[in-house]
């Protein structure tokens, strides 16, 4: 018994500060979280215990589901991360892939690619706003006057104000701003292959191609994983950056951080909570499957 | 070594001591000087904590001159400012409701007059002022009308600092004889209006600007006072007007036409911008609340000759009014302090330096208003005469849920996601639940 203690008290200690204050407000706060959004806490009166609450079970979630306005932010977080996703795994490739031919002036790119990533999503989202007016024609400014400009007129558009596809428009500056991070994972990943490997390959008559295709790339995937879930969970917790550039009221940016958002100040606490949940649980799809994995290669 | 880690060891134990008693000295002795100050028939009156959203320009000025006349009255209070700014207000409101949750309420703060006050209300988080009324005198100096609209269950919660009218329309005259319209016109119903909105949409300027949802949703509250009139637009929110009724649609029919004329980075901006253009020439028509008053004159504008106003066409004769207040919280830990803030807050005094300041108008009738400008004095005029009905855009008409939700559907209206009919419907159901 004492024996065990020596072996397991320190480090059970010394884990234990952590331990406790994760227990309380990560799980303990998600727990509390659900428990509000099976309630029908939906006034500031109900919020203080000044009249009742009772359970509901999954009354809220199936009203938020079959909302018209809540399936239009879904829609609109859905496009989104699509858009982010593809958009920063594709430059942030590219990049590394360029930088990874010896070429002058390397770290001087890498730190250009890399600078955005510095910048807080409320500083950049501010600046493009600016840029990304939705005025056209006579009144246009921003990157609408800059294709005005250079004789490319045909490509105005309204930005982020287009009902439908108005969101993707946010994801331009999010891209802007993590592909530089990307291109970082993806070129530590070029340069963990041993040089070896490719010129085996090369021995053995491979093309550039092929040494690529059969070398590289897979010996990327784990680094590509990474990349998918950072910025995934990333987009899909996305809120800042939207609130930024749009405001809380706009139909056209909605997704559910900010309907969340906009709940909790209308004293709706259960209806904040339950997208809370729901949001939750759409990232834990994204992340739950990654940490198996991880989980399973180290043992 | 050993003994210096021990005796910096034993130093900080007693620094911890004895700023744990300092904190509860100093609430002891909080509570104890109360008793004895001026004005404090009730609770500490040695500081209050004012929580409010105006931080900067007019409102910050106006603050200061409140503060001045405050200082005079109650020398014996420090006032503490606390003020948070961002949002339009939105930002402190976020902060006073986790404040409020977590009772650690301020010692008064802001709130506007009317339905705003409904979830406070309810929630038991403020005290009925009621008392407070009689005691200041206020009765009789505040209107009849306002403090029949400040009553929920012949309780009154708050009192009131100034009065804003949110049906104006602020105008550019070179933009509109430009157009070949006479500056001095004005215009006596929507159909009126559009044609001179079609003249300056010909000329090439912007017609009407507007800026993000809450100044939609400000424009839509001007259009159905407009075209239900007084009572019929009161009855929106009282049940009696039906919001799936024609007038109705005749009214959401209109406000379309209306955003027609506006400039498309409506949704990126806030009211400054929008009643900028105006300013700049670049919009001929702006409706925005009479706060509006306060940009043109920071732009050295001049009334008549660089910018004109009038009630929005169809509402003349009618006062779409809100009005800043200041409540007492359950549970304030400067209460007297509170009661002396409120006190200058609803004095004749406080409100003339006040309102002056912030370009609204007194709440209080006897306040002296001489020397306020031309544009509060017609303001002045209005509301002792005109037919006073409850701002939507600003918390009198509605509380906060039915407020948001309205915008929600407003938004999506405007941002082309839903007809007609699917707006009038999500209205309806925004405010009827």
């Amino acid at each position: 018994m004492k024996h065990r203690f020596r072996r397991l008290g320190p480090p059970l200690l010394l884990l234990a500060p952590s331990l406790i204050l994760m227990a309380v407000f990560v799980y303990g706060l998600i727990a509390a979280n659900f428990t509000t959004s099976i309630t029908d806490n939906h006034t500031a009166a109900q919020a203080t215990g000044v009249e009742p609450t009772s359970t509901v079970w999954f009354e809220n979630y199936t009203t938020l589901l079959a909302s018209d306005d809540f399936q239009h932010s879904l829609m609109n977080l859905l496009l989104y991360t699509v858009v982010f996703l593809v958009g920063t795994l594709a430059i942030g490739f590219v990049w590394a892939w360029l930088l990874d031919k010896p070429i002058k002036g390397e770290g001087i790119f890498r730190s250009i690619y890399l600078f955005p990533m510095a910048v807080s999503f409320v500083a950049s989202g501010v600046v493009w706003r600016w840029l990304l007016n939705s005025n056209q024609g006579e009144n246009a400014s921003g990157l609408n006057r800059l294709f005005q400009i250079m004789g490319l007129d045909f490509l105005q558009n309204n930005w982020w104000n287009n009902v439908t596809f108005g969101i993707i428009a946010i994801a331009i500056p999010a891209i802007w701003q993590l592909s530089g991070y990307v291109m970082a994972l993806f070129l530590a990943g070029f340069r963990g292959i041993p040089d070896e490997l490719r010129e085996a390959g090369r021995m053995d008559g491979a093309s550039e191609w092929k040494v690529y295709r059969y070398v590289l790339f897979p010996q990327l995937t784990p680094i590509m994983l990474s990349a998918l879930v950072i910025i995934g969970h990333m987009s899909l917790k996305s809120f800042d950056l939207i609130m930024s550039i749009s405001k809380p009221a706009n139909y056209q940016t909605k997704v559910p951080a900010v309907d969340m958002y906009v709940a909790k100040s209308s004293f709706d606490y259960a209806t904040a909570a339950a997208i809370g949940t729901i949001l939750l649980v759409i990232v834990a799809v994204v992340v739950v499957p990654y940490l198996v994995k991880t989980n399973r290669q180290e043992k | 070594m050993r003994i210096n880690t021990r005796l910096s060891a034993a130093v900080a134990g007693v620094a911890v001591l004895g700023l744990s008693l300092a904190a509860c000295s100093s609430d002891d002795s909080g509570s104890d000087s109360g008793s004895g100050e001026a004005g404090g028939s009730g609770g500490d009156a040695s500081q209050v904590e004012v929580f409010t959203w105006w931080a900067s320009g007019s409102e910050k000025a106006g603050l200061d001159a409140l503060v001045g006349v405050f200082n005079e009255q109650n020398p014996d209070t420090e006032f503490v400012n606390g003020a948070v700014a961002g949002g339009a207000g939105s930002a402190a409101k976020d902060l006073l409701q986790s404040r409020l949750q977590t009772n650690d309420p301020p010692d008064t703060f802001q709130a506007h007059a009317g339905a705003e006050l409904q979830d406070y209300i309810s929630a038991g988080q403020i005290e009925d002022v009621s008392d407070l009324y009689d005691e200041f005198g206020l009765r009789d100096a505040f209107p009849a009308d306002l403090i029949e609209r400040l009553t929920v269950d012949d309780k009154i919660y708050s009192v009131p600092s100034n009065i804003h009218r949110a049906n104006v329309v602020w105008a550019n005259p070179t933009v509109l004889s430009d157009a070949g319209l006479d500056p001095e016109a004005t215009y006596e119903s929507m159909g009126d209006w559009f044609d001179a909105l079609d003249a300056v949409k010909d000329s090439g300027k912007t017609a009407l600007s507007v800026a993000t949802t809450w100044t939609q949703v400000n424009l839509l509250e001007t259009v159905l006072l407009s075209d239900l009139g007084p009572d019929g637009y009161s009855g929106l929110w009282d049940g009696t007007t039906d919001w799936a009724g024609a007038d109705v649609t005749q009214a959401l029919e209109d406000f379309e036409k209306l955003m027609s004329y506006t400039n498309t980075d409506r949704d990126g901006l806030d009211w400054p911008d929008a009643t900028q253009q105006v300013i700049d020439g670049q919009a001929g028509f702006n409706v925005m609340g009479d706060w509006a008053e306060a940009a043109f004159e920071e732009a050295g504008s001049e009334a008549g000759t660089d910018y004109v106003y009038f009630p929005v066409p169809g509402t003349d004769g009618m006062f779409d009014f809100l009005a800043d207040s200041f409540t007492l919280p359950v549970g304030a830990p400067h209460p007297g302090g509170a009661k002396n803030w409120l006190e200058t807050v609803g004095s004749a005094e406080g409100q003339a330096a006040f309102n002056k300041a912030k370009g609204s108008i007194p709440a209080n009738t006897d306040a002296d208003t001489s020397d306020f400008s031309d544009y509060q004095q017609t303001a002045i005029e209005s509301f002792g005469q005109d037919t006073i009905v409850s701002s939507l855009a600003h918390g009198a008409a509605v509380p906060v849920a039915t407020l948001n939700a309205i915008s929600d559907a407003t938004s999506k209206f405007t941002t082309g996601a839903s007809d007609i009919a699917t707006y009038q419907s999500d209205l309806g159901a925004a405010v009827n639940g």
